[in-house]
């Protein structure tokens, strides 16, 4: 009984711990910025009234409040699509930026965008129309390398294998988006490459609603994959045993994992290692595979990190690109795992 | 009365694209309740493919499995799950899971849609863990038990899942001496004392196989000769198992020995 209520214990530490964090980093994010703005003005314009200063009143409800929710639910959705497909491909490195997910993606935004105007210029067009097909064409790219990893998958039984494939897709899907952009207008490619950087900034409050609704259905329809999840730790012959018909769950946890991540690229952009690296945080944290537990805390630890990357991004005088930002906080935490996966119990 | 678990003319082998391969066919196997089976053949000769069959991870290229006198095939897979259990030698990615998370994984069949244990659930997972004997492990994490305890866990998870046939794929491969005896032992009173219908697969010849009741073995003329173990093992079919001439049967020595 000690152990089990060890674990309970830490998973509702872990889960106050986050939500606490996130309240302190959305804080920050509404109070720092390229323009100061006191902390008195931020509430009074919180609280629906006018701080005097209009241009306050626009940069917190247009901008900083946008952004905090888009980065938190960006967080979430990239860390819960690497979970799901870390636990799919029963590979601990997988991600959707590492195994092409993401290019895909791109890719689609790229195609749509030429299709549509000729020019890669406006990357989530403005009128309704424009960004509904920018959507579209997101979640088909990220499919259709999902169908391609799938089909791999059933070939190739290693899972480096599988890594380096995702890697190779990857690899071709940049190059087509490159040879899109030879043919595209300098203007075009000017803010293809801008929206190549990671952007939490780029979602308008007319946008948001549809980009929050469709995350919050991922999100909540991941938290319905829990048991079958589980079952997938043993493989497939033991998930079968217990009554998981595996192949449609594997394909209702991509269909998941594609609509979130192609959400996630169309409105902010190709987000490296989020997705990768936060499972492993929440596994540290928690010291398990349980997903009834590890999917809550993936979901809080990804709105933290995107925060943080948020902050960093754009809290001070110089905005930095996101994807300058994830690797760095990536990295160091990719190698400790490496490093240490003999003393690491989920790789045992 | 139709036996618990039977075959009727199966065939099994493998499907690759348009081609098949039938490794063994007409097989008219049964297994009762209380009945622990050990079905072996070496290497390649089909037994994991049979098993696999049994257990309807494929589909058998003739032929029909009976349990309690319906056919298997038609079993929807969640029911079927309450039928028979699995213990395999699958990789699996559980380290991070406690014994009692693991076994309690067993109970999945059983659980509704977000898969929460009850009172009820939990009381079967403890006797589980108790009647495979590593009640003490029940809190540590599946990392950093030894490969003698990792597979009791999964037999105490097999048990959990509470199926009147439980079916082992080489369920003491990767085992020392020790902890093979102990698990053949266990499988025995599982089988004796819970009245489980277990079948397992194995090459590992000892005189644990005489804790079995019954004996299939795979010959090299790929039919599978069944029989009681105590008169199996003085039948001449024991030295059909293995294609090799140089080794023969010893009785006494429960063992193959190399004929000089």
């Amino acid at each position: 009984m000690m152990a089990a209520q060890l674990h309970s214990h830490r998973y509702v530490i872990s889960v106050a711990v986050l939500i606490v964090a996130l309240a302190a980093l959305a804080a920050a994010c509404l109070l720092l910025g390229s323009v100061d703005i006191d902390a008195s003005a931020v509430w009074t314009i919180l609280t629906g009234h006018s701080s005097g200063n209009e241009a306050w009143d626009v940069i917190v409800m247009q901008s900083r409040v946008p952004t905090i929710v888009t980065a938190a639910l960006a967080g979430a959705a990239l860390s819960i699509s690497g979970l799901l497909l870390q636990t799919t491909f029963n590979n601990p490195l997988a991600g959707p930026s590492i195994l092409g997910v993401s290019t895909g993606a791109g890719l689609g935004v790229a195609i749509v965008m030429l299709a549509m105007g000729g020019t890669l210029g406006s990357v989530l067009g403005t009128s309704a129309g424009g960004y509904v097909a920018t959507l579209v064409g997101a979640f088909l790219g990220a499919g259709a390398v999902l169908l391609v990893l799938v089909v791999f998958s059933s070939i190739v039984r290693s899972s480096t294998m599988l890594l380096i494939i995702g890697i190779l897709v990857s690899y071709l899907a940049s190059s087509v988006i490159s040879l899109l952009n030879s043919v595209a207008s300098e203007e075009g490619v000017h803010s293809y490459v801008a929206w190549g950087f990671g952007n939490f900034s780029g979602v308008s409050t007319t946008q948001l609603p549809v980009y929050a609704g469709i995350i919050v259905v991922g999100l909540a329809a991941s938290t319905l994959m829990v048991k079958p999840l589980n079952a997938l730790l043993l493989g497939t012959r033991y998930a079968e045993n217990l009554g998981v018909d595996t192949h449609r769950v594997r394909i209702e946890l991509l269909l998941i994992t594609g609509v979130l991540t192609a959400v996630v690229t169309a409105f902010c952009g190709p987000i490296g290692f989020l997705g990768l690296v936060v499972p492993h945080i929440a596994r540290l944290m928690l010291s398990t595979s349980n997903h009834s537990r590890l999917l809550p805390v993936t979901m809080l630890a990804g709105a933290d990190t995107a925060l943080l990357c948020a902050l960093l991004s754009t809290g001070f005088d110089h905005v930095i690109p996101l994807n300058a930002i994830t690797p760095v906080i990536g990295v160091p935490i990719i190698l400790y795992i490496i490093l240490n996966r003999k003393k690491i119990q989920y790789f045992n | 009365m139709a036996a618990l678990f039977a075959t009727h003319d199966l065939a099994v082998g493998y499907v690759h694209g348009k081609h098949s391969t039938t490794l063994l066919s007409r097989l008219n196997l049964s297994l009762e309740a209380g009945q622990l089976v050990a079905l072996l053949g070496q290497n390649g000769a089909g037994k994991s493919t049979l098993l696999r069959a049994l257990t309807c991870a494929t589909s058998p290229i003739a032929g029909t499995i009976e349990v309690a006198g319906r056919n298997l095939a038609r079993i929807a897979m969640r029911e079927r799950s309450r039928i028979i259990g699995l213990v395999s030698t699958d990789r699996i990615q559980a380290g991070a899971l406690t014994v009692t998370e693991l076994v309690g994984l067993g109970r999945q069949p059983h659980t509704g849609f977000l898969g929460r244990l009850d009172d009820h659930d939990r009381a079967i997972v403890a006797s589980a863990l108790h009647s495979v004997g590593i009640d003490a492990k029940a809190n540590s994490y599946v990392a950093e038990l030894s490969d003698g305890e990792r597979q009791k866990a999964m037999i105490a998870r097999a048990l959990a899942q509470q199926t009147p046939i439980i079916v082992l794929d080489e369920p003491t491969a990767f085992l020392d001496a020790a902890s093979r005896i102990e698990t053949m032992q266990l499988l025995a009173s599982l089988a004796h004392d819970q009245h489980k219908a277990i079948l397992l697969s194995t090459h590992d010849i000892s005189r644990s196989l005489l804790l079995t009741d019954e004996l299939w073995l795979i010959t090299r003329d790929r039919k599978v000769v069944t029989g009681p173990t105590s008169e199996m093992i003085h039948s001449a079919a024991m030295n059909q198992v293995f294609s090799n001439r140089h080794v023969a049967f010893n009785v006494e020595h429960c063992d193959y020995e190399s004929i000089p």
